[in-house]
C-alpha cells in the first residue's frame, strides 16, 4: 500500500475511443469454443425427424428399423416423451382472450408446419443419428393447410381445427380512447371532405434471421445442476422457462451461452430443440448434443416480419397530417411463440414516428397459419412501422407536390419541442431531426442528385435515378418494467451488473446482458475503465453463464448499453462509495473531504491520495479497516429504465434502376444517426453497417418463399438470398448527438437502427426512380422482375407474387422416399 | 449436414477410374465436388461409391491441337481464366469462367465437371456450346467423340453414360474473335437468372460471324441460331444488334421460379443478348 505523493496525469477518456474489440482475437483465430465444439465424456447425439407436410395428422410412427440401426441409443416420439418434454411458453399474451395452440416440443398427434419435429433419434455419433432418422417411417394423413395470411384471417382453412379459428388476438391502440389524441375516423372523414386521404396496403414479406452460427445445444445431466449450453441470446430467460415448464427447480439448472455467433432476434427464443435435449439428457442420464443443419435453421428457426399493412393517412391540403390509421394482419405461423404475438405490438407506438399527428389508431389482428412460427427479427415491430410511415409520407409528398423532405419537416417534432409526448403516449426525451437531416443532405449532395435525376428523366435515359428518404426514430432499450407489465408482457425489463474488485487491482465485471457478437466486453471495459479509473486492459467482462451472471434479462431490443450499461455505471458508483470510508481511514482523513477521479481518492486541498487498486488490496487483506466495515468493495446494481431509448436519424439512398431489366443498383447511401453519446465509434459503425445491409436486404433480396403445399422452398442459401460485401456499396455514415436524458452516459440504442431505417429508404428510392412510369408501389423484395413488370405495367406489376419454386441446381435423381423420415431435408432442390 | 456413408476411391489413371466404376452400383464421379458435395450433404443422393478424379494428372491442362485447343476435364475454372491458349483462341470461355460463383469455387470447380453436371444455369455450358465444342468420352468399350449439339440432352443429363468419363473438350479456335458473357443475377454469388455468351468476328465494323449461347433458357444450354444468322453482315451498332437480338427468345423454354417467371426471362434474353453482342464486338 502506498500513499502517492504525485497525482497521475489525467487519463485519456475511454468512452468515445475506437478501441479494437477485445473479443475478436479469440473469435477470428478460431480459438473460442462454440456450443457445437463442446464434447463431453459419454455424450450422445440427436437427430430430428421433421414433418415434411405443412399440416397432417400423425397416424403412426414406425421406429423399429431406426432402433436397429448401428449405435442407436433411443428413438422417441412425442407420445414417448409426453410426460417429460415440458412445453414451450408464450410469455406475452397480448390479450386476455388470445387463442394459442398448445406448443409441445415434439408434436403429439398432428404436425402443424413443414419442419415441425415429430420424432427424435439418439445415437453414439451425429452421423449415425442422422442415418437412423432416415429410417423412421411416419404415417401422415394430410390435412388442408392454412398458408395464405389473408385467407387464413378469414378462417377458410383452419391451422388448428380444435381452436375453431385462426384469429389469435386483436389488439388496438386508439389515441382518442387513450386520451393522447383525437379520433382518427373523424380526421379521415374530414380529410375526405376537404383534404387529402391516402390509402395504401403494404406487404412485409416473411424473412429468416439467418445468423451465422446455426443453433446448437448441449445438456449435461450428470452434475447436481443440469447444465445446458445453448447458442442463445437469452440464457437467463431460458433457465427461467425451463424451470417453469419442466418441474426442475430453477436452482438445479445452469444455463451457459458461450460465444454465440449472431442472433438478430432469431436466438431470442426458447426452442423445441432445447427442450428435447433437456428431456433426453434427463431420461438417458448422459450428456446430449444437438446441432442443427443450415437448412433446419432456415426451416425451423423462427421466422420474422410477415404482415399485411392497411394504412389510411389523412392530411390537410397543405400536407399537414391530421390522422393515421393502421390495420395490420400479422402472421404468427403455427404457434404463438415466446413473444411472437407481441412483435407487431412493439410497432404500435412507432407508426407516428417523428411526427406530430393529432389522431392515431393502431389495430392488429394476429393470425395462426401452417408455416414456421414467427417472432423477433432485428427491429421487431419497429421496422414494419417505420416502413409503413416512411413509405406513405413519400406518397403524401407526391400528392401535395413537394419534396419528400419538405413534407416530413412540415410534420416533424421540432428540436426545441423536446421532451415531447407523442400521440401514441410515449415521451421522446431528446432529438434533433433538423440537424440530422441537414447533415445527411450535405453529405449526400441532395440537390445535385435531384438535378441528375431530372436530367435522366428528361432525356429518357434507360437507367433512371431514384432518391429515397427515411427520417426514422425507434423505441428501444427494452424496457421499463411497469410499461411491460401494462402490456401483459411476462417479465420485467431491468438489467443487472456487478463489479468485483480483485486484490491485484484487476476488475471483473459481471453483466446480465448476453452478448452474441455485439462487443460488450470491449464497450463495458471502456465504461468501467473511465468510471473507476482503471486500465481498459485490467477489466474483464463476464457474461452468459447463470453460475457467474446469476441475474439478467439478456440481449435484444437494443437494450444492453442503455439498460445494462446504466446498471454498470450504478454498480461502479457504488464501488466508489463503498471504497471511500476505507480510503478515508487509510488516508487519515474524513470521508467528506475525499474526492475521486482518475482512479484516485484524494484529500481535498492536499496532495495526499490513494489509488482504487490500493483500496481493493486493503479490503482483501482486511488488516486495517474501519470498525464495522466489511472486507469487500464489490458491488452490484439492478437498473430498471425509466423510459425507452429513442435513437433517430436521416437516411438518404440513391439507386439506379435499369428500366430494361428492372435491375436495381445502389449508387449512394448516407446514414446520419443520432444515438446520443457514443462509447465506441468502431463498434457503432459495425452495428450501423450491418444493420443497413440487413434492412437493404429486406428491400431488395430476402424472402422466405413457400410452395403451394406449404414447403419452404427458400430453405438454403441458394434460394434465400443473403447479400455479401460484393452486393453492397460503401456506406457514408455520420452522427449528430442529442444525448439521452434518461441515462447517465446519455446513450441510445444502436443495434437495430440501421435495419429499421434503411428498408423504406431503399424502396422509396426504387419507387422514386420509376414513378414517372406511373408506378406507386413495388412489393418487397423489389426483385428485378417486379421492378420491370411495374414499369411495363404487366398485370399486378410491382406486386407480382413470387413463384413458389426453387432453382434446381442439384440433381436429385436418387432421392430416397421422403416419407421415410428425413422430412424437408430435400431443401433447395424442389422441382 | 452429414452425408450418408459411401466408399471412396481416388484412382491415378482413367483406366483405373473406369474399372472402379464398372463394378459399382450407384457410383458417382467427383471432379471439383462443387455440385456433388452439396448433393451428398443434403442427402439428395446416396451413392455407394464416390470415384475421385482429382489425382489423374492426365485430365488437367490445356493443349494446342492445330485448329483447336483441347481442355482437360479436370482443368479448374481458375486455370481456364488464366490460360494463355484459352485467352488467345477461346476468349469466351475465359470470360464466362470469371463469372462462375466466387474465387473459392473457381479454384475447386472444374471445366469438365461443370459440363458433365449439366446444370442449365451453369456458366460453362452455353459458351462451350456456342464455340462448337466437341467432347471426348471414354468408357471400358473405348473412346468416342460427341459433337457440340449432341452433348447436352436434358436437365442434368448429357451424352456421358453410366460407367463413362468425360476426359477432354475440344474447342475449335476462334482466334481474334471478340467475346463477352453477360450474366444477370440478383446477388453476386448466385447462378444466373439468365446469361448470354457471345463471340463475334468483326471485319471493318461489320459482323462477319457470330456465336450466341443462352444460359438458363431451357433444360439445356441453347444456341440462339436465329440471332447468329441475323447478325451476319450487320454493322456492330446498337440499332442493328438490337434488331437481331429481338429473336433471342425464339425456341426457348425458360423455367419459372422464385427469381423470375418464364416471360420475364424471355425478355431478359433479348436485352442481355444485345448487350453481350455489342460488348463482344467492342461497340
Amino acid at each position: 500500500m502506498t500513499v502517492t505523493e504525485d497525482r497521475p496525469a489525467q487519463k485519456t477518456a475511454e468512452v468515445g475511443r475506437d478501441r479494437r474489440r477485445k473479443e475478436d482475437l479469440r473469435l477470428i483465430t478460431g480459438r473460442t469454443k462454440w456450443t457445437d465444439n463442446i464434447s463431453l465424456p459419454g455424450m450422445v447425439h440427436v437427430a430430428m425427424v421433421r414433418s415434411f407436410s405443412a399440416h397432417a395428422k400423425i397416424l403412426g410412427i414406425e421406429t423399429e428399423a431406426a432402433k436397429r440401426s448401428p449405435n442407436v441409443v433411443a428413438v422417441l416420439t412425442g407420445k414417448d416423451l409426453a410426460d417429460e418434454q415440458g412445453i414451450l411458453i408464450n410469455a406475452w399474451p397480448i390479450t386476455p382472450d388470445q387463442k394459442a395452440p398448445t406448443h409441445t416440443p415434439i408434436a403429439l398427434d398432428r404436425a402443424s408446419f413443414a419442419g415441425e419435429i415429430v420424432a427424435v433419434v439418439v445415437a453414439r455419433s451425429a452421423a449415425e443419428a442422422r442415418d437412423a432418422a432416415e429410417l423412421v417411417d411416419v404415417d401422415y394423413e394430410d390435412l388442408p393447410a392454412a398458408l395464405d395470411l389473408k385467407e387464413a384471417a378469414e378462417d377458410k382453412v383452419l391451422a388448428h381445427p380444435d381452436l375453431g379459428t385462426n384469429k389469435s388476438a386483436f389488439w388496438q391502440f386508439d389515441s382518442a380512447g387513450a386520451g393522447t389524441g383525437g379520433a382518427v375516423d373523424e380526421a379521415i372523414e374530414q380529410a375526405r371532405a376537404d383534404g387529402i386521404v391516402i390509402e395504401r396496403e403494404y406487404r412485409q414479406q416473411r424473412l429468416i434471421p439467418a445468423f451465422m452460427e446455426p443453433r446448437s445445444v448441449v445438456v449435461d445431466p450428470t452434475g447436481e445442476q443440469i447444465t445446458m449450453w445453448s447458442a442463445t441470446q437469452i440464457p437467463h430467460i431460458l433457465r427461467f422457462a425451463l424451470a417453469a415448464t419442466t418441474g426442475v427447480p430453477e436452482s438445479k439448472i445452469r444455463v451457459v451461452a458461450p460465444d454465440v455467433g449472431g442472433g438478430f432476434g432469431g436466438k431470442l427464443q426458447t426452442t423445441p430443440e432445447e427442450w428435447i435435449a433437456f428431456a433426453l439428457a434427463r431420461r438417458l442420464g448422459k450428456p446430449v448434443k444437438y446441432t442443427e443443419t443450415r437448412s433446419e435453421s432456415l426451416i425451423a428457426g423462427h421466422h420474422g416480419r410477415d404482415q399485411w399493412q392497411k394504412l389510411t393517412l389523412a392530411a390537410k391540403k397543405d400536407g399537414t397530417v391530421t390522422g393515421f390509421k393502421v390495420e395490420l394482419l400479422a402472421d404468427l405461423g403455427s404457434h404463438v411463440s415466446l413473444i411472437g404475438g407481441g412483435i407487431p405490438v412493439l410497432g404500435a407506438f412507432m407508426f407516428n414516428s417523428i411526427y406530430k399527428f393529432p389522431a392515431y389508431q393502431f389495430n392488429c389482428q394476429t393470425v395462426l397459419t401452417n408455416k414456421t412460427w414467427t417472432d423477433a427479427y432485428r427491429g421487431a415491430g419497429r421496422p414494419e412501422a417505420t416502413y409503413a410511415i416512411e413509405r406513405i409520407m413519400d406518397e403524401l409528398a407526391v400528392e401535395v407536390g413537394v419534396d419528400p423532405l419538405e413534407i416530413r419537416e412540415k410534420n416533424w417534432i421540432k428540436h426545441d419541442e423536446f421532451p415531447f409526448t407523442t400521440v401514441a403516449g410515449l415521451e421522446y426525451d431528446s432529438g434533433n431531426y433538423e440537424a440530422a437531416t441537414a447533415r445527411a443532405k450535405e453529405m449526400f449532395g441532395y440537390d445535385e442528385l435531384r438535378a441528375e435525376q431530372k436530367q435522366r428523366r428528361d432525356s429518357g435515359d434507360p437507367v433512371q435515378l431514384g432518391i429515397g428518404v427515411s427520417t426514422f426514430t425507434e423505441m428501444c432499450g427494452l424496457a421499463p418494467s411497469r410499461v411491460l407489465g401494462s402490456l401483459d408482457y411476462g417479465a420485467g425489463g431491468w438489467e443487472h451488473a456487478s463489479i468485483r474488485m480483485l486484490a491485484t487491482g484487476k476488475v471483473e465485471v459481471v453483466t446480465g446482458s448476453s452478448a452474441h457478437g455485439q462487443g460488450h466486453e470491449t464497450a463495458w471495459s471502456q465504461i468501467v475503465a473511465d468510471r473507476l479509473g482503471v486500465a481498459f486492459e485490467d477489466v474483464e467482462v463476464l457474461h452468459g453463464d447463470t453460475q457467474i451472471s446469476h441475474r439478467g434479462l439478456d440481449t435484444y431490443g437494443s437494450r444492453s448499453l442503455t439498460v445494462g450499461g446504466e446498471a454498470l455505471v450504478k454498480a461502479a458508483d457504488k464501488v466508489i462509495e463503498k471504497a471511500k470510508p476505507i480510503a478515508a481511514h487509510l488516508l487519515e482523513a474524513s470521508a467528506d473531504d475525499l474526492e475521486f477521479g482518475s482512479g484516485q481518492f484524494t484529500v481535498k486541498g492536499t496532495d495526499k491520495g490513494l489509488a482504487m487498486a490500493d483500496v481493493a488490496m486493503a479490503a482483501f487483506a482486511a488488516h486495517n479497516l474501519p470498525d464495522g466495515v466489511e472486507p469487500s468493495i464489490d458491488c452490484d446494481a439492478t437498473y430498471d429504465p425509466v423510459n425507452f431509448s429513442f435513437p433517430h436519424g436521416t437516411h438518404l439512398c440513391a439507386v439506379e434502376v435499369d428500366t430494361e431489366t428492372g435491375g436495381v443498383l445502389m449508387r449512394k447511401y448516407v446514414a446520419v444517426d443520432d444515438i446520443g453519446t457514443i462509447v465506441n465509434p468502431l463498434i457503432v459503425d459495425g452495428q450501423v453497417h450491418g444493420g443497413l445491409v440487413q434492412g437493404i436486404a429486406q428491400a431488395l433480396w430476402e424472402e422466405a418463399v413457400h410452395d403451394e403445399a406449404g414447403t419452404l422452398v427458400s430453405a438454403s442459401f441458394v434460394d434465400y438470398l443473403l447479400p455479401t460485401a460484393a452486393d453492397t456499396i460503401s456506406f457514408e455514415t455520420d452522427h449528430t448527438t442529442s444525448p439521452s436524458t434518461t441515462n447517465t452516459l446519455g446513450t441510445k440504442g444502436v443495434g437495430e437502427a440501421g435495419t429499421i431505417a434503411s428498408t423504406p429508404a431503399v424502396v422509396n428510392a426504387v419507387v422514386d426512380a420509376v414513378r414517372a412510369f406511373g408506378v406507386t408501389d413495388i412489393q418487397m423484395p423489389c426483385t428485378p422482375e417486379r421492378v420491370w413488370k411495374a414499369i411495363h405495367g404487366h398485370g399486378n406489376g410491382g406486386a407480382t407474387p413470387t413463384v413458389g419454386d426453387a432453382e434446381p441446381h442439384f440433381d436429385e435423381a436418387d432421392v430416397a422416399d421422403r416419407s421415410a423420415g428425413a422430412g424437408p431435408g430435400a431443401e433447395g432442390a424442389d422441382r | 449436414m452429414i452425408p450418408a456413408q459411401f466408399d471412396y476411391v481416388a484412382p491415378g489413371s482413367v483406366e483405373e477410374a473406369l474399372s472402379a466404376l464398372e463394378g459399382a452400383e450407384d457410383a458417382k464421379v467427383i471432379a471439383g465436388g462443387q455440385s456433388l458435395l452439396p448433393v451428398l450433404r443434403m442427402r439428395l443422393n446416396a451413392p455407394t461409391l464416390v470415384v475421385d478424379l482429382g489425382r489423374i494428372d492426365a485430365l488437367r491442362g490445356v493443349r494446342d491441337d492445330g485448329d483447336a485447343i483441347v481442355i482437360g476435364a479436370m482443368t479448374t475454372h481458375a486455370e481456364v481464366i488464366t490460360d494463355p491458349l484459352v485467352n488467345e483462341h477461346a476468349l469466351l470461355l475465359a470470360k464466362a469462367a470469371t463469372e462462375v460463383a466466387d474465387p473459392q469455387i473457381r479454384h475447386r470447380g472444374t471445366f469438365g465437371g461443370a459440363l458433365a453436371h449439366a446444370d442449365p444455369a451453369g456458366d460453362v455450358g452455353a459458351p462451350a456450346l456456342a464455340l462448337g465444342a466437341s467432347y471426348t468420352i471414354v468408357g471400358t468399350g473405348g473412346e468416342r467423340t460427341v459433337e457440340a449439339d449432341d452433348f447436352f440432352e436434358d436437365l442434368f443429363t448429357t451424352a456421358v453414360q453410366e460407367g463413362e468419363l468425360l476426359t477432354e473438350v475440344r474447342i475449335p479456335k476462334h482466334t481474334g474473335w471478340g467475346a463477352h458473357y453477360e450474366k444477370f443475377v440478383r446477388v453476386a454469388h448466385q447462378w444466373p437468372i439468365v446469361a448470354v455468351a457471345a463471340a463475334v468476328k468483326v471485319d471493318g465494323g461489320t459482323i462477319a460471324e457470330a456465336r450466341v449461347g443462352l444460359t438458363n433458357m431451357g433444360s439445356t444450354p441453347l444456341r440462339a441460331r436465329s440471332v447468329e444468322s441475323a447478325l451476319v453482315g450487320q454493322p456492330a451498332t446498337d440499332e442493328a444488334v438490337r434488331a437481331a437480338a429481338a429473336s433471342a427468345d425464339h425456341d426457348t423454354r425458360p423455367p419459372s421460379d422464385l427469381n423470375g417467371d418464364a416471360d420475364y426471362r424471355k425478355h431478359l434474353a433479348t436485352v442481355l443478348t444485345r448487350r453481350a453482342v455489342l460488348a463482344a464486338a467492342g461497340a
